[in-house]
This record gives structure tokens, C-alpha cells and sequence, in this order.
């Protein structure tokens, strides 16, 4: 069984239903003994940093995490759920995140002045497919070719201090990291639950990753 | 690269779709969750639902289907029409919308995105635009290359009501007040198949910086094309020349992309 974490935040039952689609059972849940016990552990979100902290931290959630990874089950993180995981954020003042993977958020800039993606028509949000270039191989990835193209939405993006938790990168004016890896950690800025017949096999693996653990404990 | 988006269109009446869509090999042509199956399975970058369902009492029906359509097909979903409170905008996300789109309610109260964007976030609130072009009266501003003066006007009601709002400055507003996406709708060019109002698309999507969605009046692979190039849309929206089958999903895009249009095949 996946977990995935409700804190009020979006949309999570296309994240359930994607599951479901592929063969894993997964639940949507904000109790933390469901959370501990499940063979894998999704954190989704779309909103803002700020709220989803508060909504994480109200919810007595926010240790729950920390020791979801401290015990190296599998989790994934999606979009939000992947930015959380830095140290801090500066969407709206600058407000500080889980800290599981050092680094920082920023928002894409590219109508300051002189700006040389001014005359490139870049909009904000970075909304629709693009592709990823796969920097590391990782299970999830499995059959999944390089350059494949994922459905994106969002504003800021991830900047981490150590260069080798990148898992891809994605192009929009600058080279973005769009996933990160560590250890039992998995967390991409793009849906796979909105990404069509490649973004359901990325949860198949993701869940195929999930089973795999729990039938070796 | 981001990819150019191109957004099948369907309308719904009571939880049907109206306006008849020609599918071969479609158990019923008239469920939008088995169309949208089928656009998915073409590879449709979003689907969009028009909810024209009249009266209040069955204005749930739109519910059921997202419900329905988010355990089958798994790309992002707009919802627009009669969205009127906080509360619609959550029913429909929380049934799996990924987006919805208002068009009177911001008209009618434009704090109402504001509040919206801030509850649900910008990425998921789109400000639809029913525009008009009026001529000859405005001296202001947009010159064409024949010194045609141009403006575009605000209209609601499906184009009967006028707003007198000016069709660029509101899209500027929308966007300072958290709309994440402009849908762009010629009443000009909607249903006459002559193309998007190019004009019009241009100057909104340099004026802004959000996506903008190009709609009404695509009758040919051409006219999307143009949309894109000439118009600068982030996206294009189409119905009838999908549904009637004129053309796939897949046509379109080998059409744009041999044009050295970047799309997602």
C-alpha cells in the first residue's frame, strides 16, 4: 500500500487514481501511523510553499517526513512536494522548508530589464510539456527513454548545493533541475499523474519500487 | 524545449456533449468521458470541458463527469463556464480538474480571481476572454500596418453582453490579480472557421506574461499554425475541426512540426 499525504493542499486523487490505473493500491491519508506503515510514501502539492509548510506543520506531518526518510522508505515528491524538500523558499519573502536536501527554491525570472530571455516570450508559469534529460539512471526511470516529455506547472524551481542529487534537467531559458534523487528519495517538479502513458509508468515504477521493499523486509 | 499546446474543446450540456462529435468506434459519442479518452489516447496536450449547462439544478452534472474523466485519463483538465463562488472552484478541483476557467464572475467582481489565486493558487485559475474587435471609434494606441485603429472589447453572455472594458488592459489586471492563463476567445471568429483573430492574440500575449490560449475560429492546420507563430499563443484551443474528425490530434502536430512549429509528438 502507497500512502499519499493529504495536508489540504490540491489535487491528489489523480495521483490515486494513477495508481490504481497501474496496478498499485494506494491511498490518500494525513494519519501518520497510515503514513509509517505504508510500503511507500507520496507527497504531492500544488499551492504555495507557505500554506503547504503551515498545512504540514499543523498537521503534526512535518516529523512524520523526516522519519519516512530516516527509515529509507521509498518516497516520492511532486512538484510542491519536491520543493518542500529544500532547505528554504523565497516564493513570497522567504520561508524555510524541510531541509532534507540542502538548497534553495527560486522563481524563474525573465522581463527584468536587460535581461537577454526578455525577447524570448517566456512565460510564467512554465506551464505545459517539456523534456527531461536524465543525468542519472534511476529505477523510476525505468523504460523511460531520455528526453521524454512530462507535463510541467510552476513558477520556481529548485536549486541544490550538491550537483549530485540532480536526476534530470529541463530547459525553459535556463537549465532547471526537474527531478532529484537520494538514496530512497525520488522527487520531480514535473506530474506524472498528468503525464499521459509515460507519467503512469513512472508511478508503475515507482510502485513496483514500493513492493519490491516490502516484500524484502 | 516547452512544447506549443494544442486543447481539444468540448461543450457540455447536462452532463453531455453538445455540438455532434463524429467518432468512429465510440461507444457513445456523447459521454465526454469517453471522448476525452480518445483525445487522450491521441495524445492531446490538456482537454478543456465548456460547461453550457443552463439551469442551476443540474449544474452538479459537471462534477459526476470530471470525477469520472480523472479515473480514465490522466492529462490536465480545465473546467469553465457558471463558476461563480470559491466553493465551485473547489468542488471541481477536489472532483480532479486541473484548472478552471471564470469569465462573468470576474467581470462581475474582478477581486474574485485575487481571492481565488490566493486560495487555490495562480496555476490553477484561468481568466477567460470573450472579445470583440470595435473600430473606427477608439483614437487611441494600436495602428495596424493599414492604419486600421484598433481595440478590443470585453463581452460576457457569450458575446451579448458588452462590458466596456478594453480586451488588453483587463488581461494586464487579470494577470496583477493571480490568474495563471488567458483564454482568449474571438467572438468575431468564433464557429466561423476563418481563423484566429490574429491581431487580437498578438497583443495580448506580448502584453502579458502569463499563457495565453488562442481560440475561436480555427477551421484548418493552417490556422493553428498561425495562431502560434503570428498570433504568439502559448497554446491553442480548437473544437469542431477535432471532433468532426477533419483532422487528429497526431495530424495537427506532424503539420506543425514539418512548419517548425515545437510540439510534443
Amino acid at each position: 500500500m502507497i500512502a499519499i499525504i493529504d495536508y489540504g493542499m490540491g489535487d491528489l486523487r489523480s495521483v490515486q487514481k494513477g495508481f490504481e490505473k497501474v496496478g498499485h493500491d494506494a491511498i490518500v491519508t494525513s494519519n501518520y501511523k497510515d503514513i509509517l506503515s505504508a510500503d511507500g510514501v507520496v507527497l504531492p502539492g500544488v499551492g504555495a510553499f507557505k500554506d503547504c509548510m503551515r498545512n504540514l506543520r499543523e498537521g503534526g506531518l512535518i516529523d512524520t517526513i523526516h522519519k519516512v526518510i530516516d527509515d529509507a522508505k521509498p518516497f516520492l515528491g511532486i512538484c510542491l512536494g519536491l520543493q518542500l524538500l529544500f532547505t528554504e523558499s523565497e516564493e513570497f519573502g522567504i520561508h524555510k522548508g524541510l531541509n532534507i536536501i540542502k538548497g534553495r527554491v527560486m522563481k524563474f525570472s525573465f522581463n527584468t530589464p536587460n535581461s537577454e530571455l526578455r525577447t524570448l516570450n517566456l512565460k510564467i508559469p512554465h506551464m505545459g510539456w517539456n523534456n527531461i534529460g536524465i543525468k542519472r539512471r534511476h529505477p523510476v526511470f525505468e523504460n523511460i527513454p531520455d528526453n521524454s516529455y512530462f507535463y510541467f506547472v510552476h513558477s520556481y524551481y529548485v536549486i541544490p548545493e550538491d550537483d549530485s542529487v540532480i536526476a534530470s534537467t529541463t530547459d525553459y531559458g535556463v537549465e532547471f533541475v526537474s527531478s532529484i534523487s537520494k538514496d530512497n528519495l525520488f522527487a520531480c517538479q514535473f506530474h506524472p499523474e498528468k503525464s499521459q502513458e509515460l507519467g503512469l509508468r513512472m508511478l508503475k515504477n515507482f510502485g513496483d519500487i514500493c513492493s519490491v521493499n516490502n516484500s524484502s523486509n | 524545449m516547452l512544447t506549443r499546446r494544442i486543447i481539444p474543446c468540448l461543450d457540455v450540456k447536462d452532463g453531455r456533449v453538445v455540438k455532434g462529435v463524429k467518432f468512429l468506434n465510440l461507444r457513445d459519442a456523447g459521454d465526454p468521458v469517453d471522448v476525452a479518452e480518445i483525445y487522450d489516447r491521441e495524445g492531446a496536450d490538456e482537454i478543456t470541458f465548456l460547461d453550457i449547462t443552463a439551469s442551476h439544478e443540474n449544474r452538479n452534472i459537471i462534477i459526476d463527469v470530471v470525477y469520472r474523466t480523472a479515473e480514465r485519463v490522466f492529462m490536465p483538465l480545465t473546467v469553465g463556464g457558471g463558476i461563480r463562488t470559491l466553493d465551485d472552484i473547489r468542488n471541481l478541483l477536489k472532483a480532479g480538474a486541473d484548472k478552471v476557467s471564470v469569465n462573468t464572475a470576474a467581470v462581475n467582481d474582478p477581486e474574485f480571481v485575487k481571492r481565488a489565486s490566493e486560495r487555490f493558487g495562480s496555476q490553477c485559475i484561468v481568466v477567460a476572454i470573450d472579445a470583440k474587435k470595435i473600430s473606427g471609434q477608439w483614437s487611441e494606441k494600436l495602428r495596424t500596418p493599414n492604419s486600421e485603429l484598433l481595440r478590443w472589447e470585453v463581452f460576457t453572455h457569450g458575446g451579448r453582453n458588452s462590458t466596456g472594458l478594453d480586451a488588453i488592459e483587463w488581461a494586464k489586471r487579470m494577470e496583477d490579480y493571480g490568474a495563471g492563463e488567458i483564454l482568449l476567445t474571438s467572438m468575431d471568429r468564433d464557429g466561423t472557421k476563418e481563423g484566429y483573430d490574429i491581431e487580437l492574440t498578438r497583443n495580448i500575449s506580448e502584453a502579458v506574461g502569463i499563457p495565453v490560449i488562442a481560440s475561436g475560429g480555427a477551421g484548418n492546420l493552417q490556422h493553428l499554425y498561425d495562431g502560434f507563430m503570428e498570433g504568439k499563443a502559448d497554446a491553442v484551443l480548437a473544437a469542431s475541426i477535432f471532433h468532426y474528425r477533419e483532422y487528429t490530434i497526431k495530424e495537427a502536430k506532424e503539420f506543425l512540426r514539418a512548419k517548425g512549429v515545437n510540439v510534443r509528438l
